[in-house]
């Protein structure tokens, strides 16, 4: 391709003007100045484009050169990159580390992908056969947990192989396959690039009817998140909307994970890098960091560059989406990314819309989550993946009304509200579970029939009624007093602060309550439905309340998700006997009394 | 970075509105480039360039703009970014917001000269900070533990006792079970003269002026100043805790200052305001500062933050707040109703959060194995009484039920025997956790569910009775 010099005639912060740019295209990669910064054209009027510069743009003087690079802002996708903390332009910022210790120096040039090392390539295909699109040529075992597919890329034409590398160690850059077409033959290696703001194409789309399994009670039970399906966690500062994400990125039942810390705190990078590789995926038993790709901008790091890396992030996780797997993405936060292109679009003095932000933000919003989704990917052999893709929200102030929340409820299914006065009294997750919802609860309802128990749905519905009954009562009661109530309500009040103790509220620090598995999940929240029910028809028996408030069995129960180890679930089974027998007891006390 | 054109002197001064300064017909002016600003007078100034194309230049003057002319002025273009000399010489040392010694004494001699702006920390070289930082006071120990490396700031409001708790803290911060070498820096970010002397002498009385640094713009001194003072305090900060190993504390206040000068250079940019007309742009802004806090793998030093703003009417959701809140790694907040009912320190628990203490100390066991739990159990219990205190006054007590009046009585013991302390009284975190125990105990045992039996049957206080 053709490349094109210009020169910049303007600077201000991370935008630059450059004149002289006649031939260059929309969103192509140019260098700017004499470091080369890497920078994007966002804009063009007659012979000057418009460029935002992904790194800091200090010195930079009128006069020095810019060169296009004939393509647009690219992603190498291929072994390496899982266990991998790259910037906002797929630069791994181990490299960088090895280069300038500590600080992070502008201008450092460095390979997305290692660029020596060898992998094991075995093919599965042979010398002669005809192959498409997305076909997997070979594979290689990138990390224990995840072997990579190598697959003709889903923009190359269909033809015939003319070479097939035999099984042995090549580096990304060696050939492995050579594809003949109608065009002329290609060299195919263990990597291509794709350039981020384009999704990657599918075969067709799939229900939304797999769960995502995070292990968080209240996400899984009451608002679940499917597979391939989109949500939001909007939350004021301090509400943990960090925590949650992490938990996510911890603990879901995904193949490959993608966190992207968009415009967030450098310790919070720090704290995956520290931890993951001690902690082990629930499932495999292996260091969770083996299936972890972290993508950092922080919020002191070009803004730019903050801009590219959610769409940096998605198109890596389509890339693993097209070999078959389940893939989640958590961006946190999306406001930072949608505050960058504000930045950007102020200083290219666009007409602004709300609250300064353009007018695009809406359509920009919607196509990020459109690239979601679980589905039938190109190419053979057959195979399903999917992109989950779960975006936090930082509102100022906490106000949901402002336009970043108010256009991302528009394009995702599961709502996750964190609420600044549970975190107060820290209960955490804060998640508020009168304006949360979830899009997907009928969907992934058939799962949980099929997968953990039959009655999931009924145990849910039950416990949620008698949330949203305290709810109502608690209005009640902020007039009149708790002591106004009725026995029945006040037993309400009563169990559903159990099931707020006990099974809302889920401590990220606690070795056994980090994570609840399905099944332990059903059966704490069967207990306290039938402590309900139990309490209920003891009432009626005319046992006093004060008696059942007084049984030791309560703090038994809230204390179980963290004193039940989750392989000793028959614990659970044992508590519930215990329990039934308690209230027999008590009944069975009363009627003697009655007799007496 | 390189121009050789360095000390260029332009005299084609264009235009000058609120702090700017427009230079015309220049050529091989670079972005952030530092200028020297000569008045008619041969007064000099400091600016620097935050606009520039072929033939203009858009000037931000430090020490402001008064009393310069569109004729007779000149603007000397330096051909670097702005850069402050440090050096290990300059604690013990009072600076003016520029960095320039006003204690009488000469120059320190400079062992380095770095660019005030720094360079963003790798998040790939963090070490993750996780050394507890004990500050003698109950509820952030306790409550919202302190972490070596951490930005925790204090939102306050007018009036309130910020300055005597940031004094204490940084009086008697140390990190049990270690003697090592630390250092405090103190950026006055257009604070009154008195809040300064306050510091300067709370320093002096316990001894640890001989390893502080000040640094102070003052309320009468320019206000765009105050865009650099924090930086060049932060610069220092940088050096002597990751060139020279000190743990260094930064003490900056007050931050709505800092963002004020910054919404003054927007608004004579003329650029389409966020919300209360800040710039778009602040939460990067102060971020720049903010995340200049940290520690770096396989380096000794540490720098913590503590910067201190008061909160426009109180206000949380105020943008200051509330943008500082998101970089942040917590906040301490202060409570006027509090300091009403003559508590001291007046720390609103509920709204204050260090998000270091679950992550960094309670799973890694770095304190006690019961700190967690007892925390946890004090923030249930008190939100507990501070709701149903609103509830009683509504409905009268006798609406509540006798755990109920067992949770108000213990919102009086925390806020009177857990939270109230005396302004040099420093307590190990021993001491705390044995008080929190004391009130805890005054609940039944069966309402502490947020603990583990194996720490209740340890530390609850059976009644005898």
């Amino acid at each position: 391709m053709n490349t094109v010099r210009g020169k910049i005639v303007w600077v201000a912060g991370p935008a630059v003007k450059a004149d002289g740019m006649m031939g260059a295209k929309m969103y192509e990669t140019v260098y700017v100045g004499e470091e080369r910064l890497i920078g994007e054209i966002i804009k063009l009027t007659g012979d000057v484009a418009f460029i935002q510069v992904y790194e800091n743009t200090s010195g930079l003087r009128p006069g020095e050169p810019v060169e296009s690079t004939g393509s647009p802002l690219s992603v190498s996708l291929g072994p390496g990159m899982l266990g991998s903390i790259y910037d906002g332009v797929q630069r791994p910022l181990d490299a960088i580390g090895r280069i300038s210790t500590g600080f992070i120096k502008r201008g450092i040039k460095v390979d997305p992908l290692p660029r020596d090392k060898k992998w094991k390539f075995t093919p599965v295909v042979k010398k002669g056969e005809e192959v498409g699109p997305g076909d997997i040529i070979g594979e290689v075992p990138e990390t224990p947990l995840v072997v990579s597919k190598i697959m003709v890329p889903p923009n190359a034409k269909r033809g015939k192989l003319t070479y097939v590398a035999p099984e042995g160690e090549y580096t990304i850059e060696d050939t492995v396959a050579t594809l003949e077409t109608k065009e002329g033959s290609t060299d195919l290696r263990l990597y291509h690039n794709w350039p981020v703001r384009r999704a990657r194409p599918f075969s067709r789309r799939l229900d939304p009817e797999v769960p995502t399994i995070t292990g968080q009670r209240v996400l899984d039970t009451f608002f679940p998140i499917s597979k391939g399906g989109t949500a939001c966690i909007p939350g004021a500062f301090g509400t943990g909307k960090t925590v949650t994400l992490h938990q996510l990125a911890k603990w879901s039942d995904t193949r490959v994970i993608f966190h992207v810390g968009c415009g967030e705190r450098g310790n919070e990078e720090s704290e995956v890098l520290t931890e993951f590789p001690h902690l082990k995926d629930p499932a495999t038993g292996r260091p969770l960091m083996e299936r972890t790709v972290l993508i950092a901008n922080t919020s002191n790091m070009p803004v730019a560059a903050r801009e590219a890396s959610i769409y940096t992030g998605v198109t890596m996780a389509e890339y693993f989406r097209d070999m078959g797997y389940d893939v989640l993405l958590v961006a946190d936060s999306t406001s930072r990314w949608a505050e960058a292109l504000r930045e950007i679009s102020g200083r290219l003095e666009e007409m602004p819309a709300e609250e300064g932000y353009p007018s695009y933000l809406a359509s920009r919003l919607a196509e990020f989550y459109e690239r979601a989704g679980r589905v039938v990917t190109l190419g053979n052999p057959e195979r399903i993946g999917s992109v989950t893709l779960v975006g936090a929200v930082s509102p100022p102030g906490g106000d949901f009304t402002e336009p970043v929340t108010t256009h991302t409820m528009r394009f995702i299914r599961t709502f996750w509200a964190l609420d600044a006065n549970l975190a107060y009294t820290r209960h955490y997750p804060a998640i508020n579970w009168i304006t949360s919802y979830s899009g997907y609860v009928e969907t992934v309802r058939k799962w949980w029939a099929e997968n953990v128990t039959v009655d999931w749905y009924e145990q849910r519905y039950q416990a949620y009624r008698l949330l949203q009954r305290e709810a109502d009562l608690l209005e009640l009661v902020r007039l009149l007093g708790p002591e106004a109530l009725p026995d029945e309500e006040k037993l309400i009040i009563d169990v559903a602060r159990m099931i707020r103790e006990g099974f809302l509220q889920q401590s990220a620090y606690d070795e056994v309550d980090a994570y609840c598995p399905p099944l332990k999940q059903y059966k704490l929240l069967r207990l306290f439905v039938m402590f309900h029910k139990l309490a209920e028809e003891a009432l009626r028996k005319g046992v006093a309340l004060k008696d059942i408030r007084s049984l030791p069995i309560i703090s038994k129960l809230i204390r179980a998700k963290y004193e039940v180890p989750n392989d000793r679930l028959e614990l659970l089974d044992e508590l519930e006997r215990a329990m039934v027998d308690t209230f027999e007891k008590l009944a069975y006390g009363e009627k003697v009394e009655v007799k007496a | 970075m390189s121009t050789g054109r360095s000390g260029v002197e332009y005299l084609s001064i264009q235009e000058i509105k609120g702090p700017l300064m427009v230079v015309g017909g220049v050529s091989g002016v670079g972005y952030d480039e530092l200028v020297e600003v000569e008045t008619v007078d041969g007064e000099r100034r400091l600016g620097r360039v935050i606009e520039v194309s072929e033939g203009r230049a858009v000037v931000q003057v430090f020490e402001g703009t008064q009393g310069l002319g569109i004729a007779g002025t000149k603007a000397r273009f330096l051909g670097r970014t702005m850069e402050t000399p440090v050096s290990t010489e300059m604690l013990g040392r009072v600076f003016d917001g520029l960095g320039r010694p006003i204690d009488g004494l000469p120059d320190p001699i400079a062992e380095d000269v770095l660019d005030v702006n720094g360079e963003p920390i790798n998040p790939e070289q963090r070490e993750y900070p996780s050394d507890f930082i004990q500050t003698g006071i109950s509820a952030i120990d306790g409550m919202n533990s302190l972490v070596r490396g951490q930005k925790l700031p204090i939102f306050s409001g007018a009036g309130l006792p910020h300055n005597m708790l940031a004094a204490q803290i940084a009086r008697q911060a140390t990190v049990p079970g270690k003697e090592e070498e630390f250092a405090v820096i103190f950026a006055a970010v257009g604070v009154q003269n008195d809040e300064a002397r306050y510091f300067r002498r709370s320093l002096e009385e316990s001894g640890a002026i001989k390893r502080s640094a000040l640094f102070l713009n003052l309320a009468d001194d320019p206000a765009i100043e105050r865009i650099v003072t924090p930086r060049i305090a932060l610069t220092l900060a940088e050096y002597l805790a990751f060139k020279q190993g000190y743990h260094v504390l930064v003490i900056i206040t007050d931050i709505t200052n800092y963002a004020e000068a910054l919404r003054e250079v927007s608004a004579a940019r003329e650029e389409v305001p966020g919300r209360k007309g800040y710039p778009g742009y602040m939460y990067t802004d102060l971020a720049s500062l903010y995340e200049r806090a940290g520690r770096i793998k396989g380096l000794k030093g540490s720098l913590t933050q503590m910067p201190i703003l008061s909160m426009p009417s109180d206000d949380i959701t105020h943008p200051i707040p509330d943008l500082t809140g998101y970089i942040t790694e917590g906040q301490i907040v202060l409570s006027r109703d509090l300091y009403r009912k003559g508590i001291y320190p007046p720390i609103n628990v509920l709204m204050s959060l260090s998000r270091l203490m679950g992550p960094g100390i309670i799973s890694q066991k770095k304190t006690r194995p019961d700190h967690g739990d007892v925390s946890n159990q004090l923030y249930a219990a008190y939100a507990r009484a501070v709701q149903l205190r609103s509830l009683a006054e509504i409905v009268g007590k006798s609406g509540l039920s006798e755990t109920d009046l067992k949770y108000l009585e213990f919102g009086d013991l925390f806020e009177q025997r857990f939270l109230r302390q005396g302004s040099n009284e420093n307590r190990t975190l021993d001491q705390s956790l044995e008080i929190a125990w004391d009130i805890l105990s005054s609940l039944p045992e069966t309402e502490l569910t947020k603990i583990k039996e194996e720490h209740i049957r340890k530390h609850y206080r059976k009644r005898t009775s």
